[in-house]
C-alpha cells in the first residue's frame, strides 16, 4: 500500500461525510462526483496504466444502463440488475478488447468511438426491448421521501466508486498492473519476454469496462429514465480522458482530484453560462492540454513557471 | 430497375463521401493528426454557402471560391498556433486538442445560427432527370460533379506542383524530407490548411443536398473516418474507392435491411475492415 494509495482511500472516505452537511442538492453533485471518479479509473486502467487510447466509456456506461432499465422493468430487484450490467458489460469488453485491442494508436481510438456509434444505433433499433428513440422508463426503487432516495443513490454510488478504486489499485499493486505496465512501454518487447499481452489487454479492458457499466446502471435507477442519445453521449467518454488528463495520467489518486475539479468546473460553467458550456469545456480542454500536460498532480511552482514560459512543455 | 437506381445513388453519393473525406485523410495521413474539428469546418462550410445565397444572392459557385481561401487560411493558421506545439505528442492529445477545438466551434455555430435544420433551396430549382426509370436529381449531380473536379485538382496539385510534392515527400518518409531541405512546419501547415479548404468545399457541396445544422457535424465525420478506413490513409484514389465502397454497402444494406440499420452497417463494415485489413483497399501498411 503506498502512501498515495492511502491518501486516495482518504480522500474517498472524506467524501462519504458529503450527505452529514447537505441538502439533495450537494447530494445530486456527490453523486456525480462519484460517478465521473468511477469513469476515470476505469478509464486509467487502459488509458492510463497499458496506454491506449479508448474512447469506449459511453458505450458500456449506455450498455449498462440499459441492462439495468430492462431487466428492472422485467421485475429483477436492483442489486440484481446491476450485478447483470457488471458481468455483461465484463464478459462482452473483454471479448471486443481481445479483438480490438489487436489495432494501436488511431484505429484503437476510432474503433472504440465506433463502438459507441454502434451500441447507440443497435438500442435505438431494438424498439421492442428498448423502447428505441422514446426512451425507457425505469420503475422507482424506494418511492419513499425526495431525500431519502437522494442518500441511498448517493451511497450506492460511493460504494461502487470504493470498490473500483479497491480494485484498481490492487490492479496497480499485481502482476496485471506490471504487464500493462510493460505494454504502454513497448508491447513488441513485452510480447517478446513471454507477456501474453492480448490476454492482460483483455482483462484491462473487461475490467475498465465493467464499473463503468454498473455505473450506468445506477445511474439509470437513480433518473428513472434513459434514452440512447443521453447514455451513449460521446461527451461520457471524453470526459473520463480529460479528468484523468487534469489530475495527471496512469495515477490514480491524481484521475480521481482529476474528476472532482473536473466536477466542480462543469458545474460552475453550467450555473452561469449554459448556452456555451461546451464552449467553454473546449477552452479548457486546450488549456490543460497547452501549458499543463501533465496534470494537477505535477503542480509545483517551478513547473507552472517553466510550464507556461519554458522553451517546450514535455508530453505524457 | 432497384439495382440500377441504387447503383446510381451509390454513384453520387460515393463521389460526395470522398469529397467529405479527402481533406481529412490529408491531414491524417501527413500530419498524423485525427482532425476531429472536421465535421464542423464541413457544416460551417455550409452555412457559408447558405449565408452567401439568402444574403447576398451569391450562387453556391462563388461560395466555393470564397471557401477555399478563407478555409486555407483558417486551417494554417489554426495549425501554426495551436495543433504545431503538440504535433509531436502521442495520439492522445492531439485527439483530444482536436477535439476540444471542435466543441468550441460547434458550440460557437449552435450559439449564432440556432440548432434549427436549414436547408439551401434554389430558385429556379433545378429539377431532375431521368433516363429509363431511373431518376437522378440534376443539382445532386452537379454537386457531384464538382466533388469529383475537387478531388481531381487535389490529386493534380499532389502530383504536379512543387507544395504537393513535397507533402507526398513529408507523408512517406518525414526525415528524409528534412535532408532534402523541406520545411517541414510550413508543409504541415499547408497540408492542414488545405485538409480545411477541401471540407469547407465539401460542405459548401453538401449545402446543396442536405438539411444544414450544426448537429449533423459528427454525421459528417463518421463518414470521413470509414471512408479513410476503408480506402487507405493520405490517398485521393483511396478516399474515393472508400466513398464509393461505403455507399454501396449503405445503398444495398438501406434496400434490404431498412434505413434504420444503415449507420450500424457502415461502422461494423470499419471494425471489419480495422481488424482484417487496416491499411485500407488501396492503402500502405505503417501509418497508425
Amino acid at each position: 500500500m503506498t502512501r498515495t494509495n492511502i491518501a486516495l482511500l482518504v480522500l474517498i472516505a472524506f467524501v462519504a461525510a458529503l450527505p452529514l452537511f447537505g441538502d439533495a442538492y450537494a447530494l445530486r453533485l456527490g453523486t456525480m462526483a462519484c460517478m465521473y471518479a468511477i469513469f476515470a479509473l476505469s478509464w486509467n486502467i487502459v488509458g492510463g496504466f497499458a496506454g491506449y487510447p479508448s474512447f469506449a466509456t459511453a458505450a458500456f456506461f449506455g450498455l449498462g444502463a440499459y441492462t439495468t432499465g430492462i431487466l428492472m422493468n422485467k421485475g429483477v430487484p436492483l442489486t440484481l440488475s446491476l450485478l447483470g450490467s457488471l458481468v455483461l458489460c465484463l464478459v462482452l469488453a473483454a471479448a471486443l478488447g481481445a479483438v480490438l485491442l489487436r489495432l494501436r494508436g488511431h484505429y484503437f481510438a476510432i474503433a472504440s468511438l465506433s463502438l459507441v456509434e454502434v451500441f447507440r444505433e443497435l438500442v435505438n433499433n431494438a424498439t421492442d426491448l428498448t423502447g428505441g428513440g422514446m426512451g425507457l422508463n425505469i420503475p422507482l426503487v424506494s418511492g419513499s421521501s425526495v431525500l431519502s432516495d437522494a442518500t441511498f443513490f448517493f451511497y450506492a454510488m460511493w460504494g461502487l466508486l470504493l470498490i473500483t478504486a479497491l480494485v484498481v489499485i490492487a490492479v496497480s499493486m499485481s502482476k496485471l498492473g506490471f504487464g500493462l505496465n510493460c505494454i504502454r512501454q513497448n508491447e513488441t518487447a513485452s510480447n517478446m519476454v513471454g507477456l501474453n499481452s492480448t490476454l492482460y489487454k483483455a482483462v484491462a479492458f473487461g475490467l475498465s469496462a465493467c464499473f463503468v457499466g454498473a455505473a450506468g446502471g445506477l445511474y439509470a435507477a437513480w433518473v428513472h429514465y434513459i434514452d440512447p442519445s443521453d447514455v451513449f453521449d460521446i461527451l461520457y467518454s471524453v470526459k473520463p480522458i480529460v479528468m484523468a488528463l487534469m489530475g495527471g495520467l496512469g495515477s490514480p489518486l491524481g484521475v480521481v482530484c482529476g474528476a472532482f475539479v473536473y466536477l466542480g468546473l462543469e458545474e460552475v460553467v453550467w450555473r452561469n453560462y449554459i448556452q456555451i458550456h461546451s464552449g467553454v469545456l473546449g477552452v479548457l480542454i486546450i488549456l490543460l492540454l497547452l501549458f499543463l500536460p501533465h496534470g494537477l498532480i505535477s503542480l509545483h511552482a517551478g513547473k507552472v513557471w517553466r510550464g507556461l514560459f519554458g522553451r517546450k512543455a514535455k508530453h505524457v | 430497375m432497384l439495382a440500377i437506381q441504387v447503383l446510381i445513388n451509390a454513384l453520387v453519393l460515393g463521389c460526395l463521401y470522398a469529397c467529405i473525406a479527402i481533406g481529412f485523410s490529408l491531414v491524417w495521413g501527413v500530419l498524423n493528426v485525427i482532425n476531429l474539428i472536421h465535421g464542423s469546418f464541413i457544416v460551417l462550410g455550409a452555412y457559408l454557402a447558405w449565408g452567401a445565397y439568402n444574403s447576398l444572392g451569391l450562387s453556391p459557385w462563388y461560395a466555393l471560391l470564397i471557401a477555399a481561401p478563407a478555409f486555407f487560411v483558417f486551417g494554417y493558421l489554426l495549425q501554426r498556433l495551436l495543433l504545431n506545439r503538440v504535433i509531436t505528442a502521442p495520439v492522445l492529445v492531439t485527439l483530444t486538442l482536436t477535439f476540444g477545438l471542435d466543441l468550441i466551434l460547434n458550440n460557437a455555430m449552435i450559439y449564432y445560427f440556432k440548432a434549427d435544420y436549414r436547408k439551401l433551396i434554389l430558385n429556379p430549382p433545378t429539377g431532375s432527370i431521368s433516363i429509363f426509370d431511373v431518376v437522378v436529381p440534376v443539382d445532386r449531380l452537379i454537386a457531384t460533379a464538382s466533388a469529383l473536379a475537387l478531388t481531381f485538382l487535389l490529386y493534380l496539385l499532389l502530383r504536379r506542383s512543387k507544395v504537393g510534392r513535397a507533402i507526398v515527400a513529408v507523408r512517406l518518409d518525414r526525415d528524409a524530407a528534412v535532408l532534402m531541405g523541406v520545411d517541414v512546419k510550413s508543409i504541415y501547415a499547408t497540408a492542414f490548411g488545405l485538409g480545411a479548404a477541401l471540407a469547407g468545399c465539401a460542405g459548401v457541396l453538401m449545402a446543396l443536398i442536405f438539411p444544414i445544422s450544426p448537429l449533423t457535424s459528427s454525421a459528417y465525420l463518421g463518414k470521413a473516418f470509414v471512408v479513410c478506413v476503408l480506402g487507405g490513409l493520405g490517398s485521393v484514389s483511396g478516399a474515393l474507392a472508400g466513398g464509393l465502397l461505403l455507399a454501396l454497402v449503405e445503398g444495398v444494406g438501406s434496400v434490404y435491411l431498412g434505413p434504420a440499420h444503415a449507420v450500424t452497417l457502415s461502422f461494423v463494415l470499419l471494425i471489419i475492415f480495422l481488424v482484417v485489413r487496416p491499411q485500407g483497399l488501396l492503402g500502405r501498411k505503417g501509418f497508425e
